[in-house]
């Protein structure tokens, strides 16, 4: 709109810088630190891909990779599968429907905190709620958070519980959808199961795209959860990557070693979108200029 | 279109009709039904929770329903004291100390470049653009150790500055993202008007961008506050006194002092911890849930 070339960047300024000096700067100096063996106290000392090597004999990295790649192929999928289901449920013209919307958008704000881990902890405890409700109907208490089988679960729970942030941009979608492709197709006797595969979907397919990548990415990167409900265990069952980044560079100060693990991570959610990004033009359908009236 | 549908109604007979009404209320019920289960799982523990807090320690761990037997304020009070030398009290106010300057320098800086973004051609404009999306894809745990070996240099350790200088520099780019998306669906009218009027784009910026901005800006204000409240791993990190501790760290420091975790005070504290972050969302609720999406969309 304006032509004006100069002010525009000096609006832009600050991210330019921002982004300058505390991402592509520490972007590049991580992958320069994870060739060195470093201890912040001793000056860095370069040793080439030796960081490199150790992880691929390090069991457990080995561990931590299958924990971390198991938790974001359960976590990813069933977060999905849950917004996308209740923002459709959402998207009926119900009354009182936004106190629904609100509720079940809150457990995803307030999810992350420690102080919600804390309470999960507790309602998975050997005689927490979860026990107790199991009881009721005869079932064993398990040991959630005591058991290697079953602590993964606890934790997958407590992500898939916080679908909300999804839900809210699929019932945004979901509101733009036109309804008389839904009218049409009711005349052409097409079930709510048919109109949901065949309309509501494939018009979506933009934003189903856009929250794949944003929630794969948010996964591989929780810490909240196993670091206070289970603490990585037992037996190193919920032992994420981040986890073992963490403990590596913040508690043992390996942080050429930290650094290395943190690239392994980077290249598993790059080739994960790429992945993503080459699939999307057999899946996503940008309806573009056709659709606007 | 709506002529096949003329047609089509005259065609549908009264009988059909009235199963259509019918059809479309077992529908409501089902949904309700539906509605009000996913309701119940859902938000149960967080209510079972708050009832708990006022528990004594054994009817914690027998009593399913959420309501207590007689209200005990003890664990309130216990864990409001904390094991530490301080209070709950310095805590808050330490995650205040915080949350506030942050949300300021967020808001200024985010809506500068989201107003550069979105009205103003400049040179690397599309580069720039495309880091600010490929940052938001990049996680942001590996950038944590090189960014703590800086502010060691800078002397920044044990000071909420890591905290809170970044957010001064627009790095929380799903921000500028949020604001760059609300902004294009604004139409240019009133600015092009008040152009023509002799505004300058500093002028045009705090008269008419910001005002039209506002619920997007609320939506901003109301994640950073609680993601900040959120936040764990950046005070873990760079924070090493107690007295400066925020209330997630404090929290975790309950939980972890004792082998026996004393769980009536920890879950009296960690709902007392809840509450600021939900009071703001409930506040806000309604721009922040239309912001929030507006921001995956669009366009």
């Amino acid at each position: 709109m304006y032509e004006n070339k100069k002010i525009g960047f000096i609006f832009v300024l600050p991210f330019f810088l921002g982004v300058l000096g505390f991402k592509l700067f520490p972007f590049v100096m991580s992958l320069a630190l994870s060739l060195t063996q470093y201890d912040i106290i001793n000056p860095p000392e370069y040793i080439g891909l030796e960081n490199y090597k150790e992880l691929v004999a390090d069991p457990l990295f080995h561990k931590s990779l299958s924990v971390t790649l198991a938790f974001v192929a359960l976590t990813v999928p069933l977060r999905l599968a849950f917004a996308l289901f209740i923002a459709h449920v959402l998207n009926f013209k119900l009354r009182g429907i936004n106190f629904f919307r609100s509720a079940y958008y809150l457990p995803s704000i307030l999810g992350g905190s420690i102080a919600v881990s804390v309470l999960w902890r507790f309602i998975f405890s050997q005689n927490g709620l979860v026990n107790m409700a199991l009881s009721r109907i005869g079932i064993e208490p398990i040991q959630w958070l005591a058991d290697e089988h079953y602590a993964m679960w606890t934790i997958v729970l407590l992500n898939v519980w916080q679908f909300g942030s999804a839900m809210v941009i699929f019932l945004a979608a979901l509101q733009n959808v036109p309804t008389s492709l839904y009218e049409a197709a009711e005349i052409d006797g097409a079930s709510k199961w048919q109109q949901f595969l065949r309309i509501t979907i494939p018009l979506i397919t933009p934003v189903i795209f856009f929250n794949l990548i944003m929630q794969t990415v948010n996964a591989f990167q929780e810490f909240n959860g196993p670091y206070m409900v289970t603490e990585g265990g037992p037996l190193h069952s919920t032992y994420l990557l981040s986890l073992y980044i963490y403990d590596q560079s913040f508690r043992f100060f390996n942080l050429g070693y930290g650094s290395a693990l943190s690239w392994v991570m980077f290249a598993m959610v790059v080739s994960l979108s790429a992945i993503s990004f080459w699939s999307s033009k057999y899946w996503v359908f940008y309806s573009g200029e056709k659709d606007k009236k | 279109m709506s002529a096949i549908l003329n047609t089509a109604g005259a065609v549908v007979s009264d009988h059909e009709a009235r199963r259509t009404v019918r059809r479309e209320r077992i529908n409501a019920a089902i949904r309700y039904v539906l509605l009000g289960a996913v309701f119940l799982v859902m938000l149960y523990p967080m209510l079972w929770l708050v009832g708990s807090s006022f528990k004594s320690n054994s009817e914690i761990f027998t009593e399913i329903g959420f309501w207590p037997s007689k209200f005990n304020l003890g664990s309130y009070a216990k864990g409001w004291k904390t094991t530490s030398e301080y209070t709950f009290a310095t805590y808050f106010l330490n995650s205040f100390a915080i949350i506030i300057p942050r949300i300021i320098v967020t808001v200024i800086s985010c809506v500068l470049v989201a107003y550069a973004f979105a009205r103003f051609e400049f040179h690397g404009k599309k580069i720039l653009f495309g880091i600010m999306v490929g940052t938001m894809m990049l996680p942001t745990i590996i950038l944590r150790l090189p960014q703590y070996l800086m502010f060691k240099e800078l002397g920044w350790l044990d000071t909420y500055l890591p905290l809170i200088v970044p957010s001064a520099f627009a790095t929380d780019t799903f921000f500028v993202f949020l604001l760059v998306q609300f902004l294009r669906g604004i139409p240019r009218d009133m600015e092009e008007a008040a152009q023509i009027d002799g505004c300058n784009p500093v002028q045009l910026l705090w008269y008419i961008i910001v005002p039209l901005l506002k619920p997007a800006i609320i939506s901003v204000v109301v994640f950073q506050f609680i993601w900040t409240m959120n936040d764990f791993m950046g005070p873990l990190i760079y924070l090493s006194s107690v007295e400066k501790y925020p209330v997630s760290l404090a929290l975790k420091m309950s939980i972890g002092a004792t082998e026996e975790v004393e769980w009536a005070s920890v879950i009296a504290i960690s709902v007392v911890a809840l509450v600021p972050s939900i009071v703001v969302f409930f506040l806000a609720q309604r721009h922040f849930i239309e912001g929030a999406s507006s921001s995956g969309i669009k366009g």
